[in-house]
C-alpha cells in the first residue's frame, strides 16, 4: 500500500507561481530611491474611491490577494478524489487555530450534505435504554468548548521511505486544530445507561462510507465530545455538520462525521477502517492494531519549500507548530545545522492539552546555507525522534503514525527543499 | 431502568434499531440468516464489482487488489489483501454490506453479500469452488494473518527510547544530505523510476 504514496510530486514551480500570481510584490523599505516609494508618492485608489458597503459580503472571504492561501490535493495519492484527502496551507498560517474553510478534508465516500432536521442519533447495543436524538435533542444538554487538533493518521505517511513531497502543507498538512463546542460524550451514555458489561464502543457515520470504529469505554467517558460547533459556528460539512465525535489526541479516523449512531458492546468489532487500514505493519510482517494516539510532533512552517526566505540575509523568523495527542508541549527545541546545535525556540500563545502549541526562533540569517530542523517534547517527557530511529524500530512500511524530524534544506537565495540528513 | 439524566431523547423503537445495527463482529454476533455460494458470487462479483476490482480481485488501475499477495508483508512492498493481511472474514462481510459498491452502498442483499464473500474467498485460494458460505459455518473459515497482529505496543517498546534528555551541543561532527525531494520530482509515467530512487 506504501505505493500510492510514491511517485511524482506537484513541482516546486507550481508552488512559487501561485504565490507570483496572487500579485503581492513584498519590497524592502530599503528599496526607495530618491523620488520617494511610489507606494506613498502616489495616490491609491483606495485612498480616494470608496469601498464596498457593509451589506456587500454578509459571509466574508479573504482578502484576494490570499488567494494562493487553499487546501490542495495530490492526484496521484488515491484512485480518486471521493475517498480522498486533501492539505491545510500550514505554511501560510500563524497561531495555534486553523480557519474553518482551509481545515484539510478526509473522505471516504465524499461529502454528506446532511440535512440537521432530518439527522438523528442513536445510541444502541449494551444499555439500558436505547436512545433516538434529534439535533434539538442535543442542544439541551451542557456544553463544552476544547481546543484540540485533529491529526490524520496518516500524516507524513508518504514521507516513510524519503523525502517525497516538496512542501509542510504536504508533508504535515493532514492537520487542523479548532476549538470545538459540543456535548461530552459521557452525558450521552449516561442518559442511555451504560450496561457494566459495555466495554467498547462503536460511532458510525452517516455516509455512503458507513464509517466505524472501536473506541474503549475509558476514553468515551473521559474527554470524547460530540461537536456541533467548530470556531464558534456551525461545523462545515466537509467536517461532519451538523454533529461529528470528537477523540481528543487519538488518529483522525476516529473522529466519526457525520455521527448519527454509538453502539455499546463488550470487545472490538474488528472493522475494516481498523483491521485492513489503520494497523501498522512492521518490518518483521506483524502488524501493530489500535495505535490510536498521535505521539509528539512538530515541523517547521516557515522557511519551508513553498515559503521561502524572500528578503534576504537580516533578521529572519523561523516558526512553526507542535503538537502531541497525550500532553502539552512545553518545549520546542529548534536546530539550523542539522542538529549540531540545538536552541530552545519560544513559546507563544495558549499551552492547550491535545492542541497545536506555536513556536519561534528569531535569528539573524547570514545568508549560508541551512539545515533547519525541530524537535518537539510533550509533557510526559517524549522527545519527537528521528525517522531513522523510528525506522530503526517500524521498518518503512507502516504507513500511519509517522511524527519523526523533518528537515528542510535553505540554500543561499533562501529557498527551501525536502531532505534527509545522516 | 430509570436513569438520572436529563429526561432528553426517546426510545429507539426495535424496527429503528433492526434498520441502522447491520454490524458484524469476528465471533459472528450480528450475521444475518443467508448463504451464497462462489459460483454465484463469481456472477454478481463480475457483475457489480469486476468494474474496479478486476475479475479475480486483481483489481483495475489504482482500485484495491483484492486477492492475491500472500507472504509478502515482509517484502520491501508488501501487497496487502483479503487473503494476505486482512484479520477476520466478519470484516469482509460488514464493510461489502456497508460501504460497498463504491457509490452504491447498501444495495446488496444478504445472500448476494455472503456470495460475493464466498467469492473472494475462492480467489484468495482459501476454499474450493464448490464452497458455500452461510450464517452456520461462517466462524469455520479463518483467514492466514489472523495471528500477526497484536496490541500497540509504543509504550513499551518505544517510549522509554524517545523519553531520554537529548544532546544540545556538539550532536555530531558532520552532517550529510542524503535524499533530496527534488531527485523524486518526476513524472506520472516515471513513477517507477521514482519507486527506485526512493528506497
Amino acid at each position: 500500500m506504501t505505493k500510492i504514496y510514491k511517485g511524482m510530486k506537484p513541482t516546486r514551480r507550481s508552488f512559487l507561481t501561485g504565490a507570483a500570481a496572487s500579485g503581492v510584490a513584498m519590497v524592502s523599505a530599503k528599496a526607495a530611491n530618491a523620488e520617494g516609494d511610489p507606494a506613498i508618492i502616489n495616490k491609491q485608489e483606495w485612498n480616494q474611491y470608496l469601498g464596498e458597503g457593509v451589506d456587500a459580503r454578509p459571509y466574508g472571504m479573504p482578502s484576494q490577494f490570499e488567494s494562493h492561501v487553499r487546501r490542495q490535493d495530490v492526484p496521484w495519492l488515491t484512485a480518486d478524489p471521493v475517498s480522498s484527502v486533501n492539505f491545510t496551507p500550514l505554511h501560510e498560517l500563524d497561531g495555534i487555530i486553523t480557519p474553518n474553510g482551509l481545515c484539510f478534508e478526509r473522505h471516504h465516500a465524499g461529502i454528506a450534505e446532511v440535512d440537521p432536521a432530518e439527522h438523528r442519533l442513536m445510541i444502541n447495543g449494551l444499555v439500558d435504554r436505547p436512545l433516538v436524538f434529534t439535533m434539538e435533542d442535543l442542544m439541551r444538554f451542557p456544553r463544552e468548548n476544547h481546543v484540540y487538533f485533529l491529526e490524520c493518521a496518516a500524516n507524513t505517511g508518504m514521507e516513510w521511505a524519503g523525502a517525497q513531497l516538496n512542501g509542510c502543507q504536504f508533508t504535515h498538512g493532514m492537520i487542523h486544530n479548532v476549538m470545538y463546542t459540543g456535548v461530552p460524550l459521557r452525558l450521552l451514555l449516561q442518559e442511555a445507561g451504560v450496561k457494566t458489561t459495555g466495554k467498547w464502543i462503536m460511532p458510525e457515520g452517516a455516509d455512503a462510507s458507513g464509517m466505524t470504529r472501536s473506541i474503549p469505554i475509558e476514553k468515551a467517558l473521559d474527554d470524547c465530545l460530540v461537536a456541533f460547533k467548530m470556531n464558534g459556528e456551525a461545523l462545515r460539512p466537509e467536517q461532519g455538520y451538523p454533529v461529528r465525535l470528537v477523540v481528543p489526541g487519538w488518529e483522525g479516523n476516529m473522529w466519526i462525521k457525520w455521527l448519527r449512531r454509538i453502539e455499546v458492546g463488550d470487545q472490538p468489532w474488528h472493522h475494516r477502517e481498523e483491521t485492513s487500514k489503520y494497523t501498522d505493519l512492521l518490518a518483521d510482517g506483524q502488524a501493530r492494531r489500535f495505535t490510536w494516539e498521535m505521539d509528539a510532533k512538530s515541523v517547521i512552517t516557515s522557511p519551508s519549500p513553498q515559503a521561502p526566505i524572500t528578503q534576504g540575509p537580516g533578521p529572519l523568523v523561523i516558526t512553526g507548530v507542535a503538537w502531541s495527542g497525550r500532553g502539552t508541549i512545553p518545549r520546542v527545541d529548534v536546530t539550523i545545522d542539522g542538529g549540531i546545535t540545538w536552541q530552545q525556540a519560544r513559546m507563544s500563545g495558549p499551552s492547550l492539552n491535545k492542541s497545536m502549541h506555536r513556536f519561534y526562533l528569531d535569528v539573524e540569517w547570514d545568508g549560508k546555507p541551512m539545515l533547519l530542523q525541530s524537535r518537539a517534547h510533550d509533557s510526559t517527557g517524549y522527545v519527537q525522534p528521528t525517522k531513522e530511529q523510528l525506522r530503526h524500530v517500524r521498518g518503512e512500511n507502516s504507513i500511519y503514525h509517522n511524527n519523526s524530524i523533518q528537515t528542510w534544506a535553505v540554500n543561499e537565495k533562501g529557498e527551501a527543499e525536502n531532505v534527509e540528513i545522516s | 431502568a430509570e436513569t438520572a439524566g436529563f429526561g432528553l431523547g426517546r426510545d429507539a423503537l426495535p424496527v429503528e434499531i433492526a434498520a441502522w445495527d447491520i454490524d458484524v463482529r469476528p465471533d459472528g454476533a450480528g450475521l444475518p440468516a443467508g448463504s451464497g455460494d462462489v459460483w454465484t458470487g463469481e456472477e454478481v462479483f463480475v457483475e457489480k464489482c469486476a468494474m474496479c476490482h478486476g475479475d479475480f480481485g486483481e483489481a483495475v488501475g489504482r482500485w484495491p487488489v483484492l486477492a492475491g499477495g500472500h507472504n509478502t508483508l515482509s517484502d520491501e512492498d508488501p501487497v496487502k489483501t483479503i487473503g494476505s493481511y486482512w484479520p477476520y472474514l466478519s470484516t469482509v462481510y460488514d464493510y461489502i454490506n456497508r460501504a460497498m459498491p463504491f457509490g452504491m452502498a447498501q444495495s446488496l442483499t444478504n445472500d448476494e453479500v455472503y456470495a460475493i464473500t464466498a467469492y473472494l474467498l475462492y480467489v484468495n485460494d482459501l476454499v474450493d469452488d464448490d464452497f458455500e458460505l452461510s450464517n452456520e459455518n461462517f466462524l469455520e473459515v479463518r483467514l492466514p494473518n489472523e495471528p500477526n497482529f497484536f496490541m500497540d505496543d509504543r509504550a513499551t517498546a518505544e517510549y522509554p527510547i524517545f523519553s531520554v534528555e537529548p544532546c544540545m551541543e556538539n550532536c555530531k561532527d558532520s552532517v550529510e544530505i542524503t535524499m533530496h525531494a527534488s531527485v523524486l520530482d518526476v513524472t506520472p509515467e516515471d513513477e517507477n523510476a521514482a519507486q527506485e530512487d526512493a528506497t
